[in-house]
């Protein structure tokens, strides 16, 4: 009993001392961002969102030519735009009024990645929120729409900040928006079907 | 007077007896009273722009209220929340009142916020020692824009809808980061129910209990500092035989009765609102929110709610989204920056010279300005307008350094200024 008086003594070993608070004290912070994982995890999209994200279809025979049409895939609007011959032709010569005319910054799949930015020239899909902040861009598709001047090539006029696009949702010089319009993976599965969000037809029978 | 005796009475070590001692004995109740109010002097030359600190608060306390009856009706989910609102204001008693007492709450709160840094920019009442007084006002600021936020897309209206895109996208322009970020905030691949029940986790738990943390902070700092004044003098330099300062009174009574005048000013002017023009024609309350949130149909103009609207019109008068997102960041830090950048000998407008008066009427023009284009479509004269009054904005924040410095200032008074009345 009498050696353990030593333990006593009113020295501190304060090198000691310091190197456990400092022990102590990491430890206790690795723990806290262990333990905030599940909690900032939690906020990732659910099991049931993620289901939900599946891919749409569209009947592109119900499609006028010339006419746009809007499905939902992932809650995002996602614009078909049946093309005209003359439609297509209206993409060419104003590369030069464009930020990005060969999309080399926006976001689009590789098979999309071309001037009229689509597998097949006739078919347009983009995602209809605008590349600036998110809003959904109308459509002004007539030539030198009144609103536009007559350069406009038609396209689309976002009514939030006013960002322009041409039918191939290329984003115009001027615009806050500074890529294209976005455009989903998708595929024809047949001729007259679109299914946005799976890129091959082999995988396409949903 | 009366206050003051019970004070004295009490730091007389057991003159007292009774449960006034036992309670004292075990809680510091008339300290506390004796060091927050009674015995905390306050410079007597305070004038109107003083009201705005206990209208904030008053504010606050109101909108804990208020907020918490509409909790007890709303149903936060995609499904319920537009439904409940209107439940709330057609079937509830006294519902829409409870209600309408909130949403003008928020405009209100913005309203003498903005008047209270005014004032601090007036007075220059954000310079040392007040750094971080300031600091903390600017952090309640903070919470109190994303206290706001999160409120409006509560009901679920249109606008609410498509602020909420507007608003969480900013956060995908930052890069590499900015998408993945934007669907953890949102939970889903676009706006949806579960990004709106945890903005109702945040604004209605979360954000008022940090809220409440900033203004405690808040408080304490000015304990310490004392207020600032209109002279822009420290009145602790000159100090009577009391050890008060000669240039002071009492907190309490003499403006706790003060600060009551103006909550009773400012209660009419409040109730005037609520019962007659609680929309203010879609200032307070936009109409595209009296429709309900629909992802495949943008309201013809997005705009945010008027406070946010000058750094709404910054965020666009750059046509570029990373570069615009980056002016609004910088638009608000700048504010944080306040108390290094003036480096001028003077607190008070007063004393400061004509370069001083000039740039701060130039910074009000144009945040007035951007407040009302940030309102406006972005067409035309607008836009030019904008990035014009963008350009004085910055131009005010980034040659302070300088012009505060350069500016003529006149001799500041030994004692305050003050007509007794």
């Amino acid at each position: 009993m009498a050696e353990n008086v030593v333990g006593m003594v009113d020295e501190v070993d304060l090198s000691r001392r310091k190197f456990l608070t400092t022990a102590t004290a990491a430890t206790g912070a690795i723990g806290v961002v262990f333990a905030a994982v599940p909690f900032v995890a939690s906020w990732k999209p659910s099991e049931r969102a993620r289901a939900l994200g599946a891919p749409s279809e569209l009947d592109l025979s119900k499609v006028e030519d010339g006419q746009m049409t809007i499905i939902t895939w992932r809650k995002q609007p996602i614009y078909i735009v049946k093309r005209t011959p003359e439609m297509v032709a209206s993409l060419q010569g104003h590369d030069n009024m464009l930020k990005d005319p060969k999309s080399e910054d926006s976001d689009q799949p590789a098979y999309a990645k071309n001037p009229i930015r689509a597998r097949k020239a006739d078919i347009l899909v983009l995602i209809g929120t605008c590349t600036h902040l998110g809003c959904l861009p109308k459509q002004h598709f007539a030539k030198a729409d009144p609103e536009l001047g007559s350069t406009w090539p038609g396209g689309w006029l976002c009514p939030c900040h006013g960002s322009r696009f041409d039918l191939a949702g290329r984003v115009f010089e001027g615009s806050p928006a500074s890529v294209n319009l976005r455009i989903p993976p998708y595929s024809f599965p047949t001729e007259t079907r679109l299914i946005v969000g799976v890129d091959e037809k082999e995988k396409g029978a949903a | 007077m009366a206050g003051q005796q019970q004070v004295s009475a009490a730091g007389g070590a057991g003159s007292k007896q009774g449960f006034r001692a036992w309670l004292n004995k075990r809680m510091p109740v008339d300290e506390f009273m004796s060091s927050q109010l009674t015995g905390y002097y306050a410079p007597k030359n305070f004038n109107i722009w003083y009201f705005f600190g206990s209208l904030a608060l008053l504010v606050l306390v109101m909108q804990l209220v208020t907020g918490i009856f509409l909790t007890m009706f709303y149903k936060p989910g995609e499904a319920t929340s537009f439904d409940s609102v209107e439940y709330i204001m057609r079937e509830v008693d006294w519902g829409w009142l409870i209600r309408y007492m909130h949403s003008t709450g928020a405009s209100a709160f913005f309203i003498v916020i903005y008047l209270h840094m005014f004032r601090a920019f007036l007075y220059g009442s954000y310079k040392s020692p007040r750094e971080l007084l300031w600091l903390m006002g600017m952090l309640v600021y903070l919470a109190l824009m994303a206290e706001a936020f999160m409120g409006y897309v509560l009901p679920w209206g249109n606008m609410s809808f498509w602020g909420a895109q507007v608003i969480v996208n900013i956060f995908g322009t930052i890069p590499v980061i900015g998408s993945g970020l934007v669907e953890w905030i949102r939970g889903d691949y676009g706006i949806a129910d579960a990004t709106l029940n945890r903005f109702f986790a945040l604004h209605v738990v979360a954000v008022p209990l940090i809220l409440l943390g900033l203004v405690a902070l808040h408080l304490v700092a000015l304990r310490q500092t004392g207020s600032n004044n209109p002279d822009g003098i420290e009145i602790k330099a000159k100090l009577g035989p009391n050890g008060k300062p000669l240039d002071g009174i009492p907190f309490h009574p003499y403006y706790t009765v003060k600060d009551i005048v103006g909550v009773g000013a400012f209660l009419v002017v409040f109730a005037l609102i609520v019962f007659y023009a609680p929309t203010v024609g879609g200032l307070f309350l936009e109409s595209a929110n009296f429709e309900g949130a629909n992802p495949v149909s943008t309201p013809p103009d997005i705009t945010p709610v008027w406070y946010f609207t000058p750094f709404y019109a910054i965020l666009r008068a750059i046509p570029d989204q990373r570069l615009g997102a980056l002016a609004m960041l910088l638009a608000i830090v700048a504010f944080f920056l306040l108390p290094w950048l003036d480096r001028s000998p003077v607190r008070s407008i007063r004393y400061k010279g004509w370069i001083s008066k000039l740039a701060l009427t130039i910074f009000v023009i144009s945040f007035v300005g951007l407040g009302f284009l940030g309102m406006r479509p972005p067409e035309g004269a607008y836009v030019v307008m904008g990035r014009l009054f963008a350009a004085l904005y910055f131009l005010f924040w980034g040659t302070m350094w300088w012009w505060s410095k350069a500016d003529p200032v006149k001799p500041v008074p030994e004692r305050v200024t003050y007509d007794a009345h």
